[in-house]
């Protein structure tokens, strides 16, 4: 069994009388050292996803319907107290602004020393230990010197750094990444990629990684999930996701790259923008902006499904030109 | 659209923050963060500016706009120098010169109408327009940038940010500028919606003949939209080039190092040129070479003394390890 599964998972936000559905019936699994990509743009329910895994959906939000199954306990069903055990321990996670997740007024080695304390008995001599080598693992030059540094003190990439070190403390075995790059300047994001990556595959963490940019999904994930509308809309091995679209939404957020288009060119792009929670368009959801849509595409929601890993959710996949990634300005 | 003409110049421009001793305090650090800047922008070129954050690339979009001056150096703007004009014969030139920032959710005034908002700059420039001839302007504005007309009554936290963003570019092109600055426009943007702004701004170069001072860390961006490039680096032009020759052929080694940390889709793995390091502080630049720190061939003569901007086939470079063929 997978080390992580969620199945059915729906999350809802109530608004006054109406009731707006952030997820509806999202399925997808983990196993122990895997990475797994979670694309879309904004407000396509991916962070939804990711922080509905530890429970953390703000109030009035909640989860309606579903079950994350983390080593076979059910963590929708855990207390408070249970899913500390399990928040920032077995699973951690990295946010996207290092500056907002940092504590601003307490030094890095006092954040770290307390993060370890939460969750073990331990001294605070041998928390300190165990902070200074994971800061050595994620590169930090001069450790010991770092431990007395404020966060100002430190530029984005070291923050994203040190923020990794505190996820990676307790020895988790998942990482939910959301945006960890965003923020950073492309070569920083490179380092922090290469860096993540590595780690993941020493310790063999598991990885959920959440992004727009489809190019750092392709180079540090194994599997892929395209999320639309709340929906996930295709699901599979990352290569054949990547180099093989099948989802139409998929194939434009590919198109719409820069270096997949001919220099100079006007970019393929999709019309349109994600839409809001409460007008979501009947059937497929992603039919007002499809260039493939018919008038079947309004009747019905058109089921993940597929014979192969790859899974696609859409009535006409079989319609659907592939294209070759190689050839620039399909 | 001529080749050669120069609308925008910049002359050994230097800019220095901090230095005088502020209000209750002692001497400030002297943050360089232009050292000798200089290069021409050619009417109907698409100019970008790359380089990591600190680099100085906003801040000299920033001087070229008139927003802080230069400490040494001159700006001149169709054959006028610009930069020691006073605000009110500026003017002239804010016409012609607009600019687009990163964040479409800080840059659109919170309690302005869509409408308000565009129409504003006409109301300063061109205060003998009519009521409808403002109107037809705002609507014709607003469809060449993909905007329906009639949301011109909703306020920008309506709006998405891809949408906000084509109402920051369609408030760039309400006086018919002719040269457009945009600081990194669509960094803050999902990638599908960056696509649609890109294409938009693109349109608009073409339908108005525009001139654009284009400013990004994403150098696949520049591949598909720039027609020149300057990389900076620690508020120095390191390289200089046409965009497709840079690309083909990249010189520098800051400019390779950037070049081969473009996330590709293709690639297996993640595969780049180390650079050792972050940007240094530009409060303490580095003796000679500003990039020797992290430069993986650099040599002696690096640290020493600084490199000038040179020809070098059909790029400039700043470069001793370029000039001198080591690499």
């Amino acid at each position: 069994m997978a080390l992580l599964e969620v199945k059915g998972l729906e999350v809802e936000f109530p608004l006054g009388r109406k009731t707006l559905q952030a997820l509806h019936g999202v399925d997808f699994s983990l196993d122990r050292g895997e990475r797994l990509g979670i694309v879309g743009e904004s407000g396509a329910g991916k962070s939804v996803a990711a922080f509905s895994i530890l429970n953390l959906i703000s109030r009035p939000g909640r989860i309606s319907e579903g079950e994350v199954l983390f080593d076979g306990t059910d963590l929708t069903r855990l207390d408070d107290a249970a899913m500390r055990e399990i928040r920032g321990n077995k699973i951690s996670m990295i946010f996207q602004d290092p500056m907002m997740t940092l504590n601003p007024v307490l030094t890095i080695g006092t954040q770290m020393i307390e993060c370890l304390q939460a969750h073990r008995e331990i001294s605070k001599e041998d928390a300190r230990k165990i902070s200074i080598d994971k800061l050595k693992e994620v590169m930090i030059p001069s450790a010991e010197n770092r431990m007395e540094s404020y966060p100002h003190e430190l530029s984005g990439g070291m923050r994203q750094r040190v923020v990794i070190a505190i996820a990676l403390l307790t020895d988790p075995s998942i990482i939910i990444a959301d945006e960890p790059t965003t923020a950073l300047d492309v070569t920083i994001q490179a380092e922090i990629m290469v860096l993540m990556l590595a780690l993941c595959k020493n310790n063999n963490v598991g990885l959920i990684l959440i992004t727009h940019d489809l190019a750092v999904v392709s180079q540090v994930t194994e599997r892929i999930m395209v999320m639309y509308a709340g929906r996930v809309v295709e699901q599979g091995p990352t290569r054949e996701v990547i180099q093989n679209p099948g989802h139409p939404y998929t194939r434009g957020l590919i198109k719409a790259l820069p270096q997949e288009n001919i220099p100079g060119a006007r970019l393929n792009q999709i019309p349109g923008s994600m839409p809001s929670l409460d007008a979501i368009p009947a059937g497929c959801a992603f039919n007002p902006r499809c260039e493939f849509v018919d008038l079947e595409c309004h009747n019905a929601i058109p089921p993940l499904c597929g014979e192969g890993e790859q899974k696609i959710a859409c009535i006409h996949r079989d319609r659907i030109p592939r294209f070759n990634l190689s050839e620039k300005g399909i | 659209m001529t080749g050669t003409f120069p609308l925008v110049d910049i002359k050994n421009v230097e800019k220095r923050f901090g230095g005088s001793g502020g209000f209750l305090s002692t001497r400030q650090p002297i943050v360089s963060a232009l050292n000798n800047v200089t290069l021409s922008v050619q009417k109907g070129n698409a100019f970008c500016l790359v380089g990591e954050s600190g680099c100085g690339k906003s801040t000299l979009a920033r001087t070229v706009m008139g927003l802080h001056p230069p400490s040494r150096g001159e700006i001149h703007y169709d054959g006028k120098r610009i930069d020691d004009l006073s605000q009110r014969d500026r003017q002239v030139y804010t016409r012609k010169m607009q600019m687009i920032f990163q964040n479409p959710y800080a840059s659109l005034n919170p309690r302005m109408t869509v409408r308000q908002t565009l129409e504003e700059p006409l109301k300063i420039h061109r205060p003998g327009m009519s009521k409808l001839e403002v109107r037809d302007k705002v609507e014709e504005v607003m469809r060449s940038v993909g905007n329906d007309p009639a949301w011109g009554d909703r306020y920008p936290h309506e709006f998405s940010g891809g949408q906000r963003q084509r109402i920051s570019i369609a408030r760039a092109l309400m006086l018919d500028p002719e040269f457009i600055v945009a600081d990194e426009p669509i960094s803050a943007l999902d990638v599908s919606i960056q696509a649609q702004v890109l294409n938009v701004m693109m349109d608009a170069q073409e339908d108005r003949d525009l001139t654009y001072l284009f400013i990004t860390h994403d150098l696949s961006v520049v591949e598909h939209f720039g027609s020149h490039v300057a990389v900076m680096y620690l508020g120095t032009v390191c390289e200089l080039s046409e965009t497709k020759s840079l690309f083909a052929a990249p010189r520098h080694p800051y400019t390779r190092a950037l070049l081969s940390a473009i996330p590709k889709m293709d690639a297996k793995g993640v595969d780049h040129l180390k650079m050792t390091g972050e940007v240094p502080t530009a409060m303490d630049l580095p003796t000679g070479c500003v990039f020797h720190p992290r430069c993986p061939v650099a040599r002696e003569r690096c640290k020493r003394e600084v490199p000038e901007l040179k020809e070098n086939g059909d790029t400039k470079t700043a470069c001793f390890a370029v000039e001198e063929a080591w690499i």
